[in-house]
């Protein structure tokens, strides 16, 4: 729904709650469910409201605690009853200035000041190690806005005695404790305030009549951006940025004004925005972000112009170009089949408002923001936060380079003899080991990010594989692949939970990108061989169907399990007898 | 603007606030007529209406106004 995407539309949004709510779980069915605990140092009710409205529109299904606001620290210190019993999955902590209960004087020294810091630095970050001890999830933190108002005026940032100073160093530690700790992260409200315009966003009319902290309008962009966060903790971001290329890329029509006759560069103001947000989009690469083109063109003249030896972007920055006559959303499936990426992970952006019209008529599911002025472009992109970080693990840094090392697996397979010939050509190596510390990130993240090849779709925060991983009941693997043309990093995660002479598994999933390299067997082999050697007989394998995962339906039956069980729901439960397993031997160099 | 045209819209902005289509307010209605009208509903209200007929209430005003119909007359004054 538009009114979701920058810029927002706060008005409807406020105004008609109820009804969008009821539009939103009517439209889909396939929530993830999560509990968040808003604690707050001022009313959260409409932002608890709002906050539901964007999650749900990501396809989270939150439940809610929140208390009275003066509580958020007690409740966070000591536990209640309530908060306890409702063990949250995220912890939501909405502070603002107004809640540091004391500040510098023109009196105070120096001394008194960095102590003071010290002390109130100290209230919050005691605060934080408790939840963090407590519930093991992850907790989001408003950093502190600036208030409207300056005693010293300009003085009042740089002077050590000034309010805002105090308030910038304290952001500053708190920025410091998220570097420290993972699970921790800053809601930067001091940006939204300033975006949103620090007048209006504190309308002191709202605090003393209310208790909010900022004025209603402002609510539902406060709450888009908890929103982002915690879609990206769930491994819900975008992972493909898709683009048109005339007056989306560059300012002209490459086929009618020829390459020298396209605006991009710094020759013209116009080439200089087109630029800037080559640049920015460029940029986005180095966060993991796929880039492709799906250009109505001349595939000569779309290279041409992306050659233009001005423009940042140049025609080794995508994964892949689709520049032909072809109607937009078949080139769109085209891509999505191509890096074997669910479609509704990507965004596109197009200038040209029936193009984006025709695609979003096709129901992908993708992002479509409006793209109404070249100044805008860039604000379009960034400000919806379709790509918000939340972690950057190693491998989102070479995510790019992995897709196109599978382009030349393409090609290579398509000139090998047989399937075998090219699974040998390929040289494999596969790491198989327990979890180990350095990839923890990663399989938390693989274990929220894969739909399609998961059996169970069971998500986990770092905390609970952490804690897989360190009790005896269970049996954890990670697997890792590499061939003659790159690292494809951790690929595989599968942990089983031991009862008796079984291992139940509760996770079991494979990136989709080595699909058919037989990397599954080297998992099973390796599983299976663990398993004898501490006594076990039986695997039990559990399939749960969701609407994403219908090609593991079979997967069991496929790697020689028996059914066992099956319900209404579909789910169906498989059984491997230890003693009659064959290994299958892939063509896969296996290092333990 | 006319009292009864400000009414139509008035009737539109509690349907959205409430989320109920049936409702329509009267001079006497009062938040006990209106199922969900607590204060924190209240807050979202004014705003709302504030933004339909491009008025502000004063601080002094929203705490005074005691049924639909003061709040008519207030939105009567102010546009």
């Amino acid at each position: 729904m538009d009114y979701f995407n920058y810029p927002i539309d706060s008005k409807i949004l406020l105004r008609k709650k109820i009804k969008i709510k009821k539009e939103l779980l009517s439209q889909n069915s396939n929530f993830i469910e999560k509990r968040i605990a808003v604690l707050g140092g001022s009313t959260t009710n409409e932002i608890v409201d709002q906050l539901e409205l964007f999650l749900l529109n990501y396809g989270i299904k939150p439940t809610f605690y929140q208390y009275e606001y003066a509580q958020y620290w007690q409740d966070a210190m000591f536990g209640s009853e309530e908060l306890d019993n409702f063990n949250p999955d995220i912890v939501y902590v909405h502070t603002n200035w107004r809640n540091i209960t004391e500040f510098p004087t023109t009196a105070s020294s120096r001394e008194d000041v960095d102590i003071l810091l010290e002390n109130t630095y100290h209230h919050f970050a005691v605060m934080w190690d408790k939840l963090a001890e407590r519930f093991q999830c992850p907790v989001i933190q408003d950093n502190f806005d600036r208030p409207a108002w300056r005693l010293l005026g300009n003085s009042d940032i740089s002077d050590y005695r000034g309010r805002t100073n105090f308030i910038s160093r304290l952001n500053q530690r708190l920025y410091q404790y998220a570097q420290e700790h993972k699970a921790f992260f800053v809601n930067d409200v001091d940006f939204l305030a300033a975006s949103y315009g620090l007048d209006a966003w504190s309308n002191p009319l709202y605090w003393h009549m209310y208790k909010y902290s900022l004025c209603l309008d402002a609510i539902p962009t406060l709450a888009k951006s908890v929103a982002d966060i915690i879609k990206s903790i769930y491994g819900k971001n975008k992972k493909v940025l898709v683009c048109d290329l005339d007056n989306t890329l560059w300012g002209g029509v490459v086929g009618d004004d020829g390459v020298e006759g396209i605006q991009v560069g710094p020759e013209v103001p116009v080439g200089q925005i087109y630029s800037e947000f080559q640049q920015y989009i460029k940029e986005l690469k180095s966060i993991g972000v796929l880039l492709a083109v799906n250009s109505k063109n001349d595939e000569e003249n779309a290279i041409a112009g992306l050659n233009h030896p001005d423009a940042p972007l140049k025609p080794d920055d995508f994964v892949s170009i689709k520049a032909n006559w072809d109607n937009k959303d078949r080139n769109m499936q085209a891509i999505a089949s191509e890096l074997n990426l669910g479609i509704d992970s990507f965004v596109f952006i197009d200038d040209n408002p029936t193009e984006r019209e025709i695609v979003k008529q096709a129901n992908f599911g993708m992002a479509i923001p409006v793209m109404d002025k070249v100044e805008n472009y860039l604000k379009a992109v960034d400000r919806n936060g379709f790509f918000e970080v939340t972690s950057l693990s190693a491998d989102d840094l070479s995510r790019v380079e992995m897709y196109k090392a599978n382009a030349k697996r393409v090609q290579l397979q398509e000139n090998a003899g047989s399937y075998e010939d090219f699974l040998k050509s390929l040289n494999m190596k596969a790491t198989i080991r327990e979890f180990e510390p350095i990839y923890i990130q990663r399989i938390a993240q693989l274990t929220n990010k894969s739909n399609q090849f998961n059996l169970t779709t069971l998500r986990c925060s770092e905390s609970d594989i952490n804690n897989m991983q360190a009790s005896e009941d269970y049996i954890c693997l990670y697997g890792k692949l590499e061939d003659k043309f790159g690292d494809n990093g951790v690929v595989s995660v599968i942990s089983g939970q031991i009862e008796e002479k079984s291992l139940h598994m509760c996770l079991w999933l494979m990136s989709c990108r080595v699909l058919k390299r037989g990397m599954e067997d080297a998992m099973l082999d390796t599983l299976v061989s663990d398993a004898k050697n501490i006594g076990l007989e039986f695997i039990i394998g559990y399939y749960y169907p969701t609407p994403k995962n219908g090609m593991v339906k079979e997967f069991y039956a496929r790697m020689g399990f028996e059914k066992v069980a099956e319900d209404e729901k579909g789910n169906t439960t498989w059984k491997l007898d230890l003693s009659s397993y064959e290994p299958k031997n892939p063509a896969i160099e296996i290092h333990r | 603007m006319s009292r009864e045209e400000i009414y139509k819209r008035l009737n539109e902005v509690f349907q959205d606030v409430f989320g109920d289509d049936d409702i329509t307010v009267n001079d006497n209605t009062t938040a006990a007529d209106v199922d969900g009208w607590d204060s924190l509903r209240h807050i979202t209200l004014l705003a709302a209406i504030e933004d339909e007929f491009d008025i502000e209430f004063s601080m002094g005003a929203t705490v005074k106004m005691k049924n639909v119909g003061e709040m008519v007359d207030y939105i009567e004054d102010e546009v």
